[in-house]
């Protein structure tokens, strides 16, 4: 015990960088972090399935197949078989080889919008919050409009506007869900600023900005983590029925756009169900294994929720 | 000359409900070296004074008369960037309550050497030492600087306040309750480490409290506070002993005595006045059981009733 402690403060007493300090300090949080996900099955569960998605859509070229755009690699509307595991569309495309590339631009837009509706929500919520007033006045009036406006209707007609592009469906998407963000960071901050340690670093003559970014800012991340990895769920579904709707974006293949395309070219009515199930079944668990990470994420920023 | 000097200082909040007159016309000065004491019961105002002097006052708030002179100047004609240079580098503050002082996401040391540079011009190494030696200063060993805030105990958090405090050696101190939540035992080591730091920086100390022992304990000079204004103000000695006004007296006797213990302490009765319809005249006549009719509507002010004791009472002086 002794010669342990002896030898951490050996360690501690090495003089480092105040960057590699930083970073250390960084592991360390991460590990501890590990180390407490790591007693949530549910989060594991969840964990092991987005990293099997992102392996698929990282190697996707490697593991697919076919080209997805190829046409005829086999008969049209065949059912699953040895060539084809998910059978092939109307023109002959194998599905197995879409799904995997579709895995990319799902995943893609559904993280670019979330991160996106995040940090507009961040900014315009601690912005208001901080500074209260007339600005508060205003940006909470927008935030409500939008917050009140039916999302999907509100989407189509921005999607339609911009025209179809991923990014264009990121922005539209991340455009419709930033409000609730703002609401959540607003209430944080307006109990934040009132803080002895914000009275504190106002008096040592921190001014607005550095309050906000250091002292507010990493009160708030915690409680945003959570909530953008939920939202990441909504995104995804979002882009899949906006997609689904022929506002999706025609040069890339998302689960959406397959469903899109089953749908106009007869997939239903043929009963080709090998081509509509799978788009709908990856689509769900991509849904719950971010849910799973949600709730586990959940569970270690509120105690309460902690089961000892 | 005093090193600090208030002047008819009025701090008011413009709420909905009507105006707040939480400060409503107090004057005091502390001299160097010296330390002076705020007493009085919750909300009669003495954190607002505090933060009247700092310049913190925050909307709905507002100071609308009065002056408040530090070394010979009025620091309530300074602009913004005038006043950042005064405060921490020769007026700092210990806040009510130090567990929330601190910032939990930020290391200890951190928060000293962004105190210490904002106002030095030295790197964030030489910033470091210097917070390491401030912590050994106030008893804690330098070693906790890396720590988080959670692993401080509440008397360390208290202390390495009173180290961020010092950060840029300041002239005055303005403690605000500083050992509000804090055990008797700590509550005593703070104060201790507090007056050795005042002998050894030669530091004036303006202690805000609604303990009196704690008052008694570390001031020279003591004003007792009611409904924003001050109705007493004397040396400590013979305020503690010989207190005159109603308040005062009412405010000593509900404290155990420890040299006579068969007598029970007396509590005040009724409540403290609300600060947007104080009652007219002295503002204690309602709860005061020698009030005539004199005190129900000519308001009393400060009279010198000898050897710099001052009584805002009809009933004493005159």
């Amino acid at each position: 015990m002794n010669l342990v402690s002896t030898q951490l403060k050996k360690a501690e007493s090495i003089e480092i960088s105040p960057f590699k300090e930083k970073l250390h300090l960084l592991g360390r949080s991460i590990k501890e972090f590990w180390k407490l996900y790591r007693r949530s099955k549910i989060g594991l569960i969840g964990l092991g399935m987005l990293l099997f998605f992102v392996a698929v859509a990282l190697t996707a070229p490697l593991i697919s197949p076919y080209d997805p755009w190829q046409r005829k690699t086999g008969e049209p509307f065949s059912g699953p078989s040895k060539e084809h595991p998910l059978g092939t569309d109307d023109m002959g495309r194998d599905i197995l080889s879409q799904i995997i590339w579709g895995t990319r631009i799902s995943l893609l837009v559904g993280f670019i919008a979330s991160l996106s509706a995040t940090l507009i929500g961040v900014t315009v919520g601690m912005i208001s919050g901080y500074f209260g007033g007339t600005i508060d006045n205003i940006l909470m009036g927008l935030t409500d409009i939008i917050l009140i406006l039916p999302t999907i209707p509100l989407m189509i007609v921005i999607a339609a506007y911009l025209g179809q592009s991923i990014w264009n469906l990121a922005l539209v998407i991340a455009i419709v869900s930033w409000p609730s963000t703002a609401r959540i960071v607003r209430s944080q901050t307006l109990s934040l600023k009132e803080e002895a340690f914000v009275e504190a670093a106002r008096s040592i003559g921190a001014g607005h900005i550095r309050i906000i970014v250091s002292h507010i800012l990493p009160n708030v991340l915690p409680i945003i983590l959570a909530n953008t990895v939920l939202r990441m769920v909504g995104a995804i579904i979002s882009e899949a029925g906006l997609s689904f709707l022929g506002l999706g974006d025609p040069t890339h293949q998302s689960w959406g756009m397959i469903l899109y395309y089953a749908q106009v070219a007869g997939g239903f009515i043929r009963g080709a169900w090998w081509w509509i199930v799978t788009p709908g079944v990856c689509i769900t668990l991509v849904g719950v294994s971010l849910t799973f990470i949600g709730y586990a994420l959940d569970e270690i920023i509120n105690p309460r929720l902690r089961q000892r | 000359m005093s090193l600090l000097e208030v002047n008819n200082l009025k701090t008011y909040f413009y709420t909905l409900r009507g105006v707040v007159r939480a400060v409503d016309g107090i004057s005091f000065h502390i001299d160097e070296g010296m330390a002076f004491g705020l007493a009085g019961e919750s909300g009669c105002g003495k954190s607002t004074t505090a933060l009247s002097i700092m310049g913190l006052i925050k909307d709905p708030g507002k100071i609308v008369d009065g002056e408040i002179v530090f070394e010979g100047e009025d620091l309530l004609k300074k602009t913004k960037e005038e006043l950042n240079q005064i405060r921490w580098k020769k007026i700092s503050m210990i806040f009510q309550g130090a567990m929330n002082a601190f910032n939990p996401v930020h290391r200890v040391g951190d928060q000293i050497v962004e105190a210490i540079l904002y106002h030095e011009n030295i790197s964030r190494e030489e910033a470091w030492e210097k917070a390491e030696k401030l912590l050994e200063m106030v008893g804690i060993d330098p070693s906790r600087a890396k720590n988080y805030p959670h692993e401080f105990s509440g008397g360390m958090k208290q202390r390495a306040m009173i180290a961020m405090a010092l950060s840029c050696n300041p002239k005055l101190v303005i403690a605000d309750e500083p050992t509000t939540a804090l055990d008797v035992i700590v509550q005593k080591q703070v104060l201790d480490l507090m007056k050795e730091l005042q002998k050894k920086l030669k530091l004036s100390i303006m202690l805000i409290s609604h303990d009196l022992s704690v008052i008694a304990q570390m001031c020279d000079s003591v004003a007792i506070m009611y409904a924003g204004k001050i109705v007493e103000y004397a040396d400590a000695i013979s305020l503690f002993k010989e207190p005159q006004h109603p308040y005062s007296k009412g405010l000593i006797n509900s404290f155990p005595n420890i040299l006579n213990p068969g007598k029970k302490p007396e509590s005040i009765p009724g409540q403290p006045p609300s600060l947007i319809n104080p009652p007219p005249g002295c503002r204690f006549h309602p709860r005061c059981p020698f009030a005539t009719d004199k005190c129900r509507e000519v308001e009393p002010h400060l009279v010198n009733i000898g050897n710099k004791h001052f009584v805002a009472c009809h009933l004493i002086g005159g």
